[in-house]
């Protein structure tokens, strides 16, 4: 089994599981309770706050649990579009999100915002000049992937950092999924005032994830109720996911150096063996780009009959986002690339997690070639 | 002694075969569900399967169950959800002034936003009443959502009869169940609502998991946008593990039965026959008859809230306040407020709440030892 879709969602870390289960089972009450064993899981949670606090050099006030990525994009992005609605209704984003971010900008233009979706060159990137030029006197949000889950394309997140620094009034959001234990981003470097993280593409749990907010940011919290999460974020909290949570981010963070080295090493090879098929074109810039993904197009093979072709052998690879995988044509952020139809409608995403290694690397590509040629064959 | 763990409408512990049943979802089955290769295929089924169970366990069909993040998200998605797309039909709301937060400061979010909404009051034992909201509905209605069994004293409403007198009605109607199921049986077609929240841990599921009930004609515009997931009605990576262990702890809770409610309510006339024998002066607050069996909640004269639950934890007794979220500030609880106003039982109110791991025996020794702190500080 060679499991080459780490973009999707990760397996868990061992003693991730184990500390999830032990938790779920001995700190099972609520943090909000004022008695002994309340008091226990509000302590597991303070220690879980510190430790991903200090893993990312914030405060630990300015970590809110949420349940996952898509939570953490639609609660930044909505939440200081609504607070500060008042000041302005201009939102600045890129042709390239992630849905979660894309249809949140998407439902906050049909209540009255206006968004500015910036174009990306031909490696996913956009333009710094451009997004000056778009800045107006009402704009309030600039949100921005840092690395694209289809493509690995980096965005330049900290030069955008720099030119908003001239500019007080507008936040910065960095949607860092992808980014998390790959792609390092310093958040005072890059003057980041919110980023999203998700626990299950790190080796953490589903349903878990973490929205950084710089404390003089408000939000208008997407979930209203207790007063969990400093307000922002209300409902019982998920003690043993937010536990599990930290430990798979220190333990990614301790694997980090090692882990990307390896990955860098495996997807260059795979990027130049690929490159030798002449029906093969990559979609993943050279320069720039994230460690672990490889996008390439496959001309005259849909890209679902070769990833049925490679489950076969227990190879599992993805067409592009999980999430829109049942979407069928092109796809969206390889189209903003400027490619045609047939090249964006054709793309494999290979994803690589710390723990693969080059023999699977070699087996993936054997079996590529082999299932490439034979499908051509057929459609000839 | 070992601590008595009397707070189960907070939170419950999760059930051991419900973990068992999370583990292989996170180990070999770890796929994401969207994945189309083998193993999100094997995650998929799981949630075809757990939508079933959940459909089943209020006599729904699977297409109308939306897993959530809990019972909050269930809440404020029906709420914001239904006034965003019902917006051009109208912009009342009607709720009632002893609903969990997660319902409360939706609306007041809501209010912020353009839309009107009346709090109905409730007479002392909690209950609403059905002719003042009759009298309430207007034709620009577009919410109604009164819970079925309040998590701080246990009464419930007439669900069905709120069900009957809205269905020649445009509004739609919410029931917030996140206490109610589990030990209640619930039929959404028999109380015919339209949407109805339900949250994991409160029955010995995991925490972070929860579903919302949307009959399936029903439109709502979705609180978390972004992927396809849920149908387009909830985007997000689905919480596989979790909603594996939620759907062991609702068939648990469907092989169980309803016979617990009968042990729980032994379980409350025990605690106040104790309380009686003892000598001590204490009032129950809430409806007797129609109530939550697991939830007890009890005001004692002269001792504070908070005097009370201290020393109940130096007994090794957990108990609360009322709701869990609450439970820090020092205000008297805005249900007990809508009950009984400004009178002093407001501040000297305890819950007690049943559930798994409970026996008779740790009720009883909860009994007298609450009854000895009382009797001491009431002097
Ligand atoms: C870049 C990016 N942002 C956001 C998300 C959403 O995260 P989640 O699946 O935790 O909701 C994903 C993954 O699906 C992603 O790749
Ligand atoms: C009646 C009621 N509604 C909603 C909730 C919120 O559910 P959750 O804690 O899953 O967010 C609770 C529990 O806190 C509750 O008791």
């Amino acid at each position: 089994m060679i499991y080459f879709d780490n973009s999707a969602t990760t397996k868990p870390y061992k003693d991730v599981l184990d500390a999830f289960v032990t938790v779920s089972q001995a700190y099972f009450a609520n943090p909000s309770s004022i008695h002994s064993k309340g008091g226990e899981s509000e302590r597991l949670l303070q220690q879980a706050r510190k430790t991903v606090s200090q893993l990312l050099h914030v405060k630990p006030q300015e970590i809110i649990f949420t349940s996952g990525g898509t939570e953490g994009n639609n609660t930044a992005i909505k939440g200081v579009a609504m607070q500060y609605a008042t000041r302005g209704k201009h939102l600045i984003t890129s042709a390239v999100e992630h849905a979660s971010s894309f249809e949140t900008f998407h439902a906050l233009e049909t209540l009255g915002f206006d968004v500015t979706y910036l174009p990306v060159d031909e490696e996913g990137r956009i333009s710094v000049d451009e997004l000056k030029a778009a800045i107006r006197e009402d704009t309030i949000l600039v949100s921005l992937i840092s690395v694209n889950n289809e493509t690995g394309t980096i965005g330049p997140i900290e030069e955008v950092g720099k030119l908003l620094q001239e500019y007080k009034k507008i936040y910065f959001h960095v949607d860092h999924v992808q980014g998390i234990g790959k792609v390092p981003l310093s958040f005072t470097k890059a003057g980041v005032d919110l980023c999203t993280i998700s626990g299950h593409k790190v080796h953490g749990l589903k349903g878990t994830g973490i929205l950084y907010k710089r404390e003089s940011v408000l939000l208008s919290p997407l979930l209203t109720g207790g007063e969990q999460e400093g307000s922002v974020r209300a409902g019982t909290e998920n003690v043993a996911g937010i536990v599990s949570l930290a430990k798979a981010l220190r333990m990614t963070f301790e694997y980090m150096d090692a882990g990307v080295r390896n990955m860098e090493k495996i997807t260059s090879y795979m990027r130049d063996e690929l490159e030798k098929l002449p029906s093969v074109v990559i979609n993943t810039p050279k320069t720039q780009c994230a460690p672990h993904i490889l996008n390439f197009s496959v001309e005259d093979v849909k890209p679902e009959v070769l990833i049925h072709a490679l489950d076969q052998k227990e190879i599992y690879v993805s067409t592009r986002s999980a999430c829109a995988s049942k979407q069928t044509g092109a796809s969206r952020v390889l189209l903003a690339m400027g490619m045609k139809e047939k090249r964006a409608s054709s793309a494999i995403r290979l994803s690589l997690s710390y723990e693969n290694t080059m023999e699977e690397a070699e087996i993936v590509l054997r079996e590529l070639k082999k299932a490439v040629t034979e499908l051509q064959e057929i459609m000839r | 002694m070992d601590y008595i763990y009397l707070d189960h409408a907070a939170t419950s512990p999760v059930h051991p075969d419900v973990v068992e049943a999370m583990v292989p979802y996170l180990t070999e089955h770890f796929g994401n569900p969207s994945s189309i290769h083998h193993f999100g295929r094997k995650t998929r089924q799981l949630l075809d399967e757990a939508r079933l169970v959940a459909a089943q366990s209020i006599g729904a069909t699977p297409n109308s169950i939306v897993f959530t993040s809990g019972g909050t998200e269930a809440d404020n998605a029906a709420l914001f959800g239904t006034a965003l797309a019902k917006k051009e039909t109208g912009r009342h709301i009607i709720t009632s002034q002893i609903e969990h937060h997660a319902v409360l400061h939706a609306c007041a979010r809501l209010e912020s936003e353009g839309f009107e909404v009346t709090y109905l009051p409730v007479d002392e034992t909690g209950r609403i009443s059905l002719s003042e909201l009759k009298a309430a509905l207007r034709p620009d209605t577009i919410i109604v959502s009164i819970m079925y069994g309040n998590n701080e004293v246990g009464t419930l409403q007439d669900i069905a009869a709120i069900g009957e007198l809205l269905e020649a009605h445009q509004a739609v109607f919410h029931t917030d169940a996140v206490q109610a199921y589990g030990v209640l049986p619930i039929d959404v077609n028999e109380l015919k609502v339209d949407l109805l929240s339900v949250s994991s841990h409160k029955i010995n599921g995991p925490k972070g998991v929860g579903f919302l009930y949307i009959r399936e004609e029903v439109a709502l515009d979705p609180l978390l946008y972004g992927g396809e997931q849920e149908r387009k009605r909830r985007a997000g990576t689905e919480n596989v593990a979790a909603i594996a262990g939620f759907k062991q702890a609702i068939s648990i809770m469907r092989e169980e039965g309803m016979e617990k409610a009968a042990r729980y309510e032994a379980y409350k006339q025990k605690m106040l026959s104790i309380f009686t024998e003892a000598g001590i002066t204490f009032l129950r607050n809430g409806e007797q008859e129609h109530t939550l069996p697991h939830v007890l909640n009890v005001s004692f004269p002269g001792v504070k809230t908070e005097i009370l639950l201290v020393n109940l934890d130096l007994a090794r007794i957990a108990a609360s306040s009322g709701s869990a979220c609450t439970a820090g500030s020092l205000e008297p609880s805005h249900v007990l407020t809508a009950m009984f106003g400004k009178q002093n039982r407001t501040k000297e109110a305890v819950r007690f709440s049943f559930g798994l791991h409970n026996t008779m025996e740790e009720i009883e020794q909860a009994a007298q030892e609450t009854a000895k702190i009382v009797k001491r500080l009431q002097k």
